[in-house]
């Protein structure tokens, strides 16, 4: 791996990559690999609609140039840059900001920092694993089909990487069409409910976004959407009350968390498996990343009272989604009913504002971005060879296809969060970061409280004389615990249910001649899963890697957080109007001597001056 | 040989690694090689491994000769491999030590292994999967020395979940069987309930601590002054990793998987679920000794659990019928009483009953193995019955390890198993940390109560020690607790003796009760799996060679004195902190009496247990019968495992079931149905009244736009606007 | 300002009266376009708010003294016979269709 990194690294000292990494005028790496899909449906365009392997083709080597792009990305990203005081977030790369609606002050503005970067990186990985996977399971309308699927890309990474808010909105809209068309057209027997379900849903939290992003637009009164600009807006509590709940909607019904996931499991059965995979592995990612980049650090004040129930809603989601599993006779629903729990592990990760927590939190999407979409695309071969997604309809497939069971058990386990491959990681550093939270404390506010009204619940005495031997009080920190042991037990479930499930349709005596006559997995499968397993070995045996590219951006984010949200308290004790939120809530802090690791790439860089 | 570096002894790595090695090459290519090279690469890794395990005792031998206790840890080797994770404050590496305790695992883990390796070779040649068998054997292997290496609890818990994803793999091996996958399922699932608690232990540790690595937490919880952080979590911290070790060490009330476990092939029985994997929990309570020994609540917990699953576990042993499931049981059992050792703070009994349970089991299975193989796969002890003759190597190996097994003295087990009863009446907690800190709240005048914090251990309990014998009894109820698992064991032991000559007279005397053709050909089993059996028979004679009772090594001359009591000498600096400041004997400096008195008793009632057997089985066969008859409720209880599995069922499966059912009704007709489908049918409702003013007639759109045109000028005219 | 003339001197219309005639001709049309069943005659009502238009915006630049409202009066002129031709056009397939040119059997708007 460090040859690896040294091996970028020396391509990162080639002159022209390095003089396009140089900040102003470098080379736009983001805008290249956010509209290169267009070019690819450009080139579409132009394939009569007849010759269906050129087009999938020509899609195909779209998505692999816009991987081989954003792999410059990763190479000029340099995570040891840290942020300035009092600065959320670091871009780099960045390309604008430029003009676009200069009356309304929108502008054309890329950048990514720790957070985006792997988001970006992981949705150019799963494209081509995505499009490829497709060539035995779509033929009609393919033409059409690759063009939504390029165009979803554009969506994806545009919303990802952008940094004016009005310009992510856009592409956060531009997303839904193409997936409400995949859904709707190639889908299932269900597909066009599912599709006006999936969108309605999505649209109702999108339209109360946009309400509220105007609404800050409106107090900056500085004719700017940058983020950076509307970051700097004073808002009152009672604004920023009401400004998350639009924010905190819409993003929960991405992710989706607990009460408003119901469109997920239809959507996820229903879509095609490309589908299905680009949705569970990337959008429901933008829902989470949402969440960090914009709800949480634009409205601190008011995420202080909402952090616990956040976090309970998570904590629900976690187990009963894993229920909700349990008990599926469908694999596609149960694989769609785990990423509710899964993301739930992410959410509570992030709420957390713990290192730890936070960085299970991004650990968690990408580990189930790669897992699940790899559990999405063994159903889809799975369903192609059976014409079945029922659970009963198998049994035994171990037997007559020993490599694919080979692959969906390492990705099961990678999804069951196994030591040593992808899904522990996240899930542990999110369930130790909500241990360690002193973020997640039921204030007396169940409701958003008017003008210092009685609080409503009597809680239990928190702050009671300590025994000089006895440090655990009922606090912040027994809450956040009772937290974490929800989330464990949901590690557990998960493996219940992902084992139950294998169990019944891999192993056992052959039930159904069907079965029986499946064929062996063809060279193109194994070329789309092999990647997928690669990375989840990868991934849970050296997540340093990723973490690194982190770091720095977490610390700065954290640092920021604590600072807002110190205020915050503060300026709620101050202020006699309103009910003083209780107990010592503090984003955990911050150890004075953490130095951001993103050490290894300095490291690497050093070798190569040697 | 030169000490390398004690902080970067990469040999430590190398151990690991060659069965990583093996299992990738075999895993990745096994299908393609020949059936030999697959088997040579399995057994060279383990080989490979021994001999690195070998050279890394030389090595701690080495570092320990000039060893300064500079980190009170008592000597030791590390390696830290790479940087794990790392976020905050959290730093984990993937970094291994090799201490006296690490070395007698690795030992054992290596040996045993290799062994079963080659048996292996042997009692699979007819398998087609064999490739895939030898990658998860040595898989294995692997997650076990990853659990026993890590030199921080995380390390340790990849291996314990690496450990239980391999017993998963190799329960059910032959997954086309149905009932077998599920026994693998059903192991894996349970040790996850384990590994809930064990989590949640590590989280409470992590919180106060801030760390998990051992050199670090030993540190502080034997600093005087860091000591005060870690007495409020040893007593939750402690239970929930006491909790993770009954999954995965099969204690009550998580043992259910263990039985079931017997579905995998026979050699894996003896290597995962009897030598190595199953003691990992006793391992884990031993690596965290200094920490568990803070709470004496906790260690009574841990005894009183040991001596019921032992109790529970014979019991039910005595009417089993399937040779693997006896063997299955009698393994908690005694794993029951390794807890029963750590519970009363025998640390060093513990790992010594460990270590010849390794040996004198592992031969019980691979000999069960050895059986079933002759046989062609028969496992039910009613139609086995005379193969003394027919297999003499295999009787005479199996015959050594039931001796063993039974505590016959100058066998392995006696000497084991004498010291875990011993310890269990003799040792006294003193540590009551309550109880102390009253005691030196009461003795500190005014102005220097804050010292309250700089909890004292060792000198505290070196007042309570020079005290003499009455401060002793802090605890009230210690003495009882000591006698009844004291005869709790005793008993066990009677029974164990007696279930396990059962099974041996069953099995290897009498008439054969077969039929024909498969009395035809029984045969010796081949030269791989015989060889294997007899290292293990020697090593289940001498095995307990070097921790003979204290009344009877004073008698050895002087020379041998350091080797008679060799384990004892080996732990001493793993143990120190416990041994020394926190368990004192009740019966004085060298209370030579009693414990002779104790061994004779044990002696007897073994003695006792083989006779019963013998009489029953041998003398008399028409008498089980007749008990049966006398005792039909008692035996139907025990048959079905006090129905234990059903219980379980009942109260844990089905509701977690019938609650997924519940919530996915809660989910279709609550949230999607009512909440989601309630809004979407208002929304259409009201667009269809709303639909009517959309008549499709021209003249009435004119005249609504008429009408609101008149409205808005009356409403700009009055100034409304 | 007054107008002199050889008959001498005379009322004088204003351009209140202007506009009020223009809104009676208007009002006349609307209602015909919202009453009358006949698709001719609505057209024909139609033609009526146009012309009434028409005559305003004279008027207004009558008073003003700008071609501006003569310009626009010749656009409605245009404008309206080329609505007459396609609507005549659309009336006459109408019947040709319904046999009748009755405004509510048209209802196909709402869909």
């Amino acid at each position: 791996m460090v040859e690896l990194t040294s091996m970028f690294s020396a391509l990162a000292a080639q002159p022209m990559l390095a003089q396009a990494a140089s900040g102003e005028g470098g080379f736009p790496w983001l805008t290249l690999t956010t509209f290169g899909p267009l070019l690819g449906i450009l080139a579409l365009m132009f394939i009569p609609r007849d010759q269906i392997e050129a087009l999938r083709n020509t899609a195909l080597l779209t998505t692999i140039g816009v991987f081989l792009v954003s792999l410059g990305i990763m190479v000029n990203f340099d995570p040891g840059v840290a942020a300035g005081a009092g600065e959320a977030f670091k871009f780099q790369l960045e390309h604008g900001p430029l003009e676009w609606i200069p009356a309304l002050g929108i502008q054309y503005y890329v950048g990514v920092d720790g957070f985006s970067l792997w988001l970006v990186m992981l949705t150019t990985f799963l494209m081509p694993i995505a499009i490829w996977s497709t060539y035995s399971a779509v033929d009609k309308y393919v033409k059409e089909y690759m063009i939504s699927l390029l165009f979803l890309q554009v969506g994806m990474i545009g919303a990802l990487v952008s940094l004016d808010v009005f310009l992510f909105y856009i592409f956060w809209e531009v997303m839904l069409v193409p997936m409400y068309l995949i859904i709707g057209i190639w889908g299932g027997k269900d597909r066009v409910k599912a599709a006006i379900k999936f969108f309605l849903y999505t649209m109702l939290g999108s339209v109360l976004m946009l309400v509220a992003i105007l609404y800050v637009y409106l107090q900056a009164g500085a004719d700017s959407f940058l983020y950076t600009d509307l970051l700097a807006v004073e808002l009152s509590y009672t604004e920023q009350f009401f400004l998350l709940a639009a924010f905190f909607l819409a993003f929960a019904i991405k992710v989706p968390l607990f009460p408003f996931h119901t469109w997920l499991p239809l959507a996820h059965v229903q879509a095609p498996t490309a589908g299905s995979v680009i949705l569970a592995a990337v959008m429901l990612k933008l829902g989470t990343y949402g969440l960090i980049r914009y709800a949480f650090p634009l409205f601190p004040d008011a995420l202080v009272v909402y952090a616990p129930y956040i976090a309970l809603l998570a904590v629900i989601g976690i187990i009963y989604g894993a229920l909700l599993a349990l008990v599926q006779e469908n694999v596609k629903k149960l694989v769609a009913y785990s990423s509710v729990s899964h993301l739930g592990f992410c959410v509570l990760g992030l709420i957390a504002m713990t290192p730890a927590g936070l960085a299970g939190g991004m650990y968690v999407m990408l580990a189930h971005g790669i897992a699940t979409g790899g559990l999405f695309l063994c159903v889809g071969m799975l369903y192609e060879r059976r014409h079945s997604k029922q659970i009963a309809d198998f049994g035994g497939v171990s037997k007559v296809m020993p490599l694919f069971a080979a692959f969906f058990g390492i990705i099961m386990f990678g999804s069951a969060a196994l030591p040593g491959l992808a899904g522990f990681v996240g899930e542990f550093l999110s369930l130790l970061g909500a241990s360690q939270s002193h973020f997640l404390s039921f204030g007396e506010y169940l409701f958003y409280a008017p003008n210092g009204s009685e609080t409503t619940i009597p809680l239990p005495e928190r702050f009671a004389e300590v025994n000089p031997v006895d440090s655990v009080t009922w606090g912040p920190e027994m809450t956040a615990f009772i937290f974490t042991i929800g989330g464990t037990l949901g590690v557990f479930l998960g493996a219940a249910y992902l084992l139950w499930m294998f169990k019944r349709v891999m192993f056992g005596a052959i039930k159904h001649d069907a079965v029986r006559e499946m064929p062996r997995l063809t060279v193109r499968e194994i070329g789309v899963l092999l990647p997928i397993v690669i990375m989840i070995i990868f991934m849970g045996v050296y997540p340093k890697f990723f973490l690194s590219y982190m770091d720095p951006s977490m610390e700065a984010y954290l640092t920021y957080m604590d600072e807002q949200v110190t205020q915050a308290v503060e300026s709620a004790e101050a202020d006699e109007e309103r009910a003083p939120i209780y107990g010592e809530v503090v984003v955990e802090p911050l150890d004075p001597e953490w130095v951001p690791e993103g050490s290894m790439w300095d490291r690497a860089l050093d070798r190569v001056d040697e | 040989m030169e000490t390398l570096y004690a902080d970067e002894f990469y040999f430590l790595g190398l151990i690991v690694l060659a069965p990583l090695l093996g299992a990738i090459i075999n895993g990745l290519l096994g299908s393609r090689l020949p059936r030999k090279v697959v088997d040579w690469v399995a057994c060279g890794a383990m080989a490979f491994s021994f001999v690195f395990a070998l050279i890394s005792l030389q090595g701690l031998v080495n570092h320990g000769a000039n060893y300064d206790g500079e980190d009170g840890f008592g000597p030791h080797l590390t390696y830290t491999v790479y940087q794990w994770i790392f976020s905050g404050d959290l730093q984990a590496d993937i970094a291994f030590l090799f201490d006296p305790l690490t070395a007698v695992m690795v030992l054992v883990i290596t040996g045993v292994g290799l062994l079963i390796h080659i048996y292996s070779v042997g009692y699979m040649a007819d398998d087609p999967d064999k490739w895939r068998y030898f990658t998860y054997l040595n898989l294995f292997v692997f997650a076990m020395l990853l659990l026993v290496l890590g030199q921080n609890m995380l390390v340790t818990f990849i291996g314990w979940e690496g450990v239980g994803l391999c017993s998963y793999l190799l329960i059910g091996f032959w997954y086309n069987d149905e009932q077998k996958a599920a026994a693998g399922q059903k192991a894996f699932i349970v040790n996850r309930v384990g590994d809930f608690f064990f989590i949640l232990g590590m989280f409470i540790i992590f919180y106060t601590a801030g760390t998990w690595d051992y050199l670090e937490l030993h540190q502080m919880a034997t600093s005087t002054a860091t000591v005060a952080q870690l007495l409020p979590i040893a007593f939750p911290a402690g239970l929930l990793i006491f909790l993770g070790c009954t999954g995965k060490s099969a204690q009550i009330p998580l043992y259910v998987w263990l039985p079931d476990a017997m579905a995998g092939p026979t050699p894996v029985s003896a290597l995962i679920h009897a030598a190595t994997m199953v003691t990992a929990g006793i391992f884990l309570l031993c690596r965290l000794n200094w920490l568990i020994t803070l709470s004496p609540a906790l260690m009574a917990i841990i005894a009183v659990t040991g001596a019921l699953t032992a109790i529970v576990a014979a019991s039910i042993a005595i009417v089993q019928n399937d040779i693997k499931r006896v063997l299955a049981y009698s393994t908690v059992s005694q794993l029951g009483f390794m807890f029963m050792a750590v519970g009363v703070g025998a640390f060093v009994a513990a790992i010594f009953h460990l270590m010849t349970h390794a040996f004198f089991k592992a031969l019980l299975f691979l000999g069960a193995g050895s059986v079933i193989h002759g046989m062609h796969h028969e496992q039910d002890i009613r139609k086995m019955g005379g193969l003394r003759k027919l297999m003499p190597w295999t009787h005479a190996t199996f015959a050594a390890a039931t001796l063993a097994i039974a505590g016959v003295p100058l066998f392995a087990g006696f000497y084991s198993k004498d010291l875990v009863l011993w310890n269990s009446l003799a040792n006294t907690h003193v540590l009551n940390v309550q109880g102390v800190i009253e005691n030196i709240r009461a003795m500190l005048p005014e102005d220097r109560l804050q010292e309250l914090e700089v909890l004292l251990t060792d000198e505290v309990a070196a007042a309570i020690t020079d005290a003499g014998g009455e401060a002793v009894e802090v605890v009230t109820w210690a003495l009882a607790l000591n006698w009844g698992v004291y005869l709790v064991g005793l008993l066990t032991a009677g029974l164990t003796a007696f279930y396990m000559f059962r099974l041996y007279f069953l099995t290897f005397w009498g008439e054969n009760r077969s039929d024909e053709e498969t009395r035809a050909h029984i045969h010796e089993s081949p030269g791989s799996m015989v060889g294997p059996l007899s290292v293990l028979g020697v090593l289940s004679v001498i095995g307990g060679y070097i921790g003979w009772p204290h009344f009877l090594a004073r008698y050895f001359p002087e020379g041998l004195q350091p080797y008679v009591l060799g384990l004892e000498h080996w732990l001493a600096d793993v143990f120190l902190v416990a041994d020394q400041y926190r368990l004192v004997g009740r019966f004085g400096e060298s209370p030579y009496l009693p414990e002779a008195i104790s061994a004779g008793a044990a002696i007897a009632i073994a003695g006792a247990g083989i006779f019963l057997a013998y009489v029953m089985y041998i003398k008399r066969p028409e008498l089980p019968g007749v008990i049966h008859e006398r005792t039909t409720r008692l035996y139907d209880v025990l048959m079905n495992k006090y129905f234990v599995d059903e219980a379980y069922d009942f109260l844990f499966v089905k509701p977690t079931l019938w609650l997924g059912k519940a919530s996915y009704w809660f989910d279709r007709y609550i949230i999607a149905g009512l909440l989601v489908g309630g809004v979407a049918f208002m929304t259409q409702n009201l667009g269809q009244v709303l639909s009517n003013l959309q008549s499709g007639n021209v003249q009435r759109y004119a005249t609504y736009i008429t009408v609101a045109l008149v409205l808005i000028f009356i409403a700009i005219y009055f100034g409304v606007m | 300002m007054a107008w002199v003339s050889t008959l001498g001197t005379y009322w004088e219309p204003t351009l209140a009266h202007f506009l009020l005639l223009s809104a009676a001709v208007f009002c006349i049309g609307l209602v015909g376009v919202m009453v009358r069943r006949n698709a001719i005659i609505v057209f024909m009502s139609i033609e009526l708010m146009l012309n009434s238009v028409n005559l305003t915006f004279i008027a207004f630049a009558r008073y003003r003294f700008e071609m501006d409202g003569h310009v626009f009066a010749f656009f409605v002129m245009a404008v309206a016979a080329a609505e007459a031709a396609v609507a005549l056009a659309i009336v006459i397939h109408v019947f040709r269709h319904k046999r009748g040119v009755s405004v509510d059997d048209l209802q196909e708007l709402k869909y």
